[in-house]
Order: C-alpha cells, then sequence, then structure tokens
C-alpha cells in the first residue's frame, strides 16, 4: 500500500511525472504553478531516473523543446500558466500536426492579458476550441482534486501515446495551490532507448539501415497531401470521441436540475448541491472530466430528464456554449460565474440557481 | 465529524504555516484534509489566509461561505470573518492589535491573549503555535499527540530541535484558554 501524502496539486504533478518515468520537463516559472518546477528541481530526478529538468529562457522555448523530445519519441511535457500557455499556442499546434505526444499543463489564473494571479477558467475556449491554428485537437482533462492532478499525468501520457496527440492537463489556481491527501502513482522506469524505438517507429531516433528515413514535419506543401494529413487528424479525433469522454455524475438519478461544471468548481457546485438536497431541491452534477472530447450524449441524455440546466464556470460563459449545443437547447440554460480571479462560495451558487431557476424552490 | 476552519491575519504571522501542521496533524490521524490558502501576493505585513477544513467523511468544497471556527489575528481579518462564524461556532482572536471587538453573542468568542505569551515565551517563532495550541483546548479536532507529528513531518530535520519549544508554545496555548 502506498503511503497517503498530503501536498499541492502543483507538487503532486512533478512527483507523478518522475513517477511514470517521463523523461522530460521544460518550463519556465509563472505564478500560480511554479511548484511545479521548484518541486522538480528539488527533487533532481536527473540523479534518479535520469529525467532532464531544464528552466527554459521562455515559454515558447520550452513548447519548442517539449516538441523537439516528442519528436525522438520520449515522454516529455511543460506547464505554465494562463499568460506562458498563450505563448505555447504555435508550437501547440506544430506538435498537433507533427502527430506527436506530449503533455502539457495549464494552471489558470485570470485574463485575458497579465491579469491576475488568482483562479480562473477563462481558457476553456482556448483549450478545447485550438488555441493555434488550423483544425486540431488537444484531449484535455480538467482534474478537481490533488488525486487527479498525480492520475492525470500518467493518463494524459498514455493518452497522448496512444494517439500520438498532445493532451492538455487543463487545472486552475485552486486545485493547484491547495493541499489534500494523495496516493502517487507506483514509480517505474523511463523506457529504454529499445523500448522507445519499439513503441514509436514514427520517432527521429536515427535511421539504423532503413530504407526510409522518419521525418518529423507539421509542412506539407502540397494541398492535396495536406488535406489527407487533415483526414488522418479528424480520423484520430473520431476515434478519439467514440472512446476516450470521461465524465463524473452526482445525485443525477432523480435530478430535476442539472449543474454543470468542471474542476474545482465542480466541487464548489456539489456542496451547493448537497445544501439544496437538504432543502428538498432535487439537483444533479455532471462534471466533464475529459473537455474535449465533451461528453455531448450524457448531456443529451440529461437534458430530456431535467427543467433546466446552471453552468457555473470562473469565466463569463464559455463551457455554456458546449452544453447549449449538446442538450439542443431543449431545456433553458444558464449561466453563473465570476471573474478575475475571484472564487465563488457554495452559498453564490446556491443563490444564482435559485435566480435562475426559481420554480426549483417550490 | 467535520470541522470547517479559517486562519486569518497579517503575512508572516505562521498563518498559512499553522494551517499547514494542523493539515498533517489531520492526516496523521487518518482524517480527509483540505489546505486552501489564499496564494496572492502575499508578504509580510500584507493579508494571508487559510482554509482548513478536516473530516471523516469526503470534502466536496475546498471554498466555503460560512465556518465552524475562526481563528484572527488582526483587525482586517475580523471585520471580514466574524459575520461568516456559523451561529453556535467559535472564533479565536488575540486581542492586541484589535480595536473593535467582536460582538456577535451567538458564537463562542475566546480571547486567546497569544501575543502577550509570545512576548513571555521571548521567541516570535512560537506565535502561531501557542494559538494553535488554544484551538485545540478549545476544539479537539485533532489530538495534540497528531499536531506534534504533524509539526515533526512538516518541520525540515534541520529545525528539529525546535520541536520541544514549538511543544511548550502548544501547551502554553491550551493553558491560555
Amino acid at each position: 500500500m502506498e503511503e497517503v501524502r498530503l501536498m499541492k496539486g502543483n507538487e503532486a504533478i512533478a512527483h507523478a511525472a518522475i513517477r511514470y518515468g517521463c523523461d522530460g520537463y521544460f518550463g519556465y516559472p509563472i505564478t500560480p504553478q511554479s511548484e511545479v518546477l521548484e518541486t522538480l528541481e528539488a527533487l533532481m530526478p536527473w540523479e534518479t531516473t535520469g529525467m532532464t529538468v531544464l528552466q527554459a529562457e521562455s515559454e515558447v522555448a520550452a513548447i519548442n523543446m517539449v516538441y523537439g523530445g516528442a519528436a525522438t519519441g520520449k515522454a516529455v511535457m511543460t506547464s505554465s500558466s494562463s499568460p506562458g500557455v498563450s505563448l505555447k499556442q504555435e508550437g501547440i499546434s506544430y506538435i498537433a500536426a507533427s502527430s506527436l505526444p506530449a503533455l502539457i499543463l495549464n494552471v489558470m489564473r485570470g485574463g485575458p492579458g497579465l491579469g491576475t494571479i488568482q483562479p480562473s477558467q477563462a481558457d476553456y475556449f482556448q483549450a478545447v476550441k485550438g488555441g493555434g491554428h488550423g483544425d486540431y485537437h488537444m484531449i484535455v482533462l480538467a482534474p478537481s482534486t490533488v488525486q487527479e492532478m498525480a492520475d492525470f499525468v500518467g493518463l494524459g501520457f498514455d493518452l497522448a501515446f496512444k494517439y500520438r496527440n498532445p493532451v492538455l492537463i487543463l487545472a486552475d489556481g485552486i486545485v493547484g495551490q491547495m493541499m489534500e491527501k494523495v496516493v502517487l502513482p507506483p514509480a517505474r522506469p523511463r523506457r529504454t532507448q529499445q523500448q522507445i524505438e519499439e513503441q514509436c517507429p514514427w520517432a527521429a531516433t536515427g535511421r539504423h539501415g532503413r530504407a526510409h528515413r522518419n521525418v518529423v514535419t507539421s509542412l506539407e506543401l502540397d494541398p492535396a497531401k495536406m488535406e489527407l494529413n487533415n483526414e488522418r487528424f479528424q480520423r484520430t479525433y473520431a476515434a478519439i470521441e467514440a472512446s476516450e469522454v470521461r465524465f463524473a455524475e452526482h445525485y443525477t438519478e432523480d435530478a430535476e436540475y442539472l449543474i454543470v461544471a468542471f474542476g474545482s468548481v465542480a466541487r464548489i457546485c456539489l456542496k451547493a448541491i448537497e445544501e439544496a438536497r437538504g432543502q428538498g431541491v432535487k439537483v444533479g452534477l455532471l462534471r466533464p472530466i475529459t473537455l474535449w472530447p465533451f461528453p455531448k450524449a450524457e448531456i443529451d441524455r440529461l437534458s430530456k430528464q431535467v427543467k433546466g440546466i446552471l453552468t457555473v464556470e470562473l469565466n463569463a460563459g464559455q463551457m455554456i456554449e458546449d452544453v447549449r449545443l449538446a442538450s439542443q437547447c431543449r431545456v433553458p440554460v444558464a449561466h453563473f460565474g465570476r471573474m478575475g480571479g475571484i472564487v465563488p462560495n457554495p452559498g453564490e451558487v446556491l443563490t444564482a440557481l435559485f435566480n435562475h431557476f426559481p420554480e426549483a424552490k417550490q | 465529524m467535520k470541522e470547517e476552519i479559517i486562519i486569518a491575519g497579517f503575512g508572516g504571522q505562521g498563518v498559512l504555516s499553522m494551517g499547514k501542521i494542523l493539515a498533517y496533524a489531520g492526516l496523521m490521524n487518518d482524517l480527509e484534509v483540505t489546505w486552501m490558502p489564499s496564494y496572492g501576493p502575499e508578504q509580510r505585513g500584507g493579508t494571508a489566509n487559510v482554509t482548513v477544513i478536516l473530516s471523516d467523511t469526503p470534502i466536496s468544497s475546498p471554498v466555503l461561505d460560512t465556518y465552524d471556527t475562526a481563528v484572527i489575528l488582526n483587525q482586517q481579518s475580523l471585520d471580514k470573518f466574524e459575520s461568516k462564524v456559523k451561529p453556535g461556532g467559535t472564533l479565536l482572536y488575540d486581542p492586541s492589535g484589535i480595536h473593535h471587538k467582536p460582538t456577535r453573542t451567538d458564537i463562542h468568542v475566546v480571547e486567546v491573549p497569544a501575543m502577550d505569551a509570545m512576548l513571555e515565551m521571548n521567541n516570535s517563532k512560537t506565535y502561531n503555535m501557542i494559538l494553535l495550541g488554544a484551538l485545540l483546548a478549545k476544539r479537539s479536532v485533532v489530538p495534540l499527540e497528531a499536531v506534534l507529528r504533524g509539526l515533526k513531518k512538516t518541520l525540515p530535520e534541520r529545525h528539529h530541535h525546535l520541536l520541544p519549544l514549538n511543544e511548550q508554545a502548544l501547551r502554553k496555548g491550551m493553558s491560555l484558554v
């Protein structure tokens, strides 16, 4: 039985990366995620597993180091917070276009611009609708606990290698900064070069007498060939949408009203729902764990059961668009959110629910 | 059992580390634990607070609107959090530097002259442990023994010679209320 520890979400990410057998981390400090780099530097994994930890000269440099490492089949990652993740978007688009596995962590803070350092979820659009240019998707995981921060490192890398696609862990300042109990995943050694070459026959690892060279590039000047690339990407996205949708539900069985929220906000909503249930109001919670692929079918199903849906987000209303699409506007879908780094408490969520759906109280 | 606690004061008073030691004590006592700091640009002199939840059932929200217990170290924090203590809850505060005392009568208000006790002990580093001791005396959410184990876990080994001093401060705090 692994030891139960108490640590911050950001620290859990660092521990989990080493234990997964991550080959390289490249980052640049920014609040509220600097503990990822700090913890890695303190743990000095280059002396144990041989993992590279490098503070790059900028976020742009870091994501391009990830691009290079991923091209050789290594398990590589970077982390940042909102303004820094904006800087990484070009590199992420190139990684997606080159069909490379990579793990990116965004511990969101208030924006736009440099904004605040307090928690936010205002990068939802950036995360699930592209961010960078071109028709691409990342698999987007939204952790709500420190345990999920730890678990999603391994899950993220596994999905990235399974689909040869970048994976984003979209966290927020709360889950990055809070301490909770966590059981870390078991430690395993990094893959050997031979294992990497077996697992990643596409990787740029040297020609080894092969007839062809492995070339990793996002450039294809022939439109007909580029369209074939695009079709291949779309087949990958369809496969991901068919098999990788993840969500959690609480109290939905008999729910007459539904709250949809992700990340740490879902937990604030859960407490509000428990209070509502205490007053005899039948509210349920759907927490998307993958924001892309989005749990469309489940929202569609629940929208036939409930009388109204409230999305709660730390932004002006972003995920609500996907909830409206998935529910086909069968029932009213309302939004409650705070911005700028302000986090609502459970009482505010409950008030918002009753403001939007006063009939729920009867 | 579930105890929702806010500890609030100036940065530099040991608010976050007091919460951390309490959280570790919860861990040692097999409780569910969350420790949620206000992680703004706090520094010595600015305000700082931390929400600690200890529970024997899973914890949903790490962010709260009301608290079972508040430990208040300055006037700004008293102004902000006095109204957020649940009826029947407990408010512990250090009267030094407080100009407007708490006025609520539906909660247990406990004066903890921790600043005076700290001066008596002649060591400014003991301040937060005196307050934690007072908290434990009023709200026995975790046994002192678990706190001592939590302290050992959070203090780097090079500071372990300070453990007896901290235990002394905890016991001093317990004797104040």
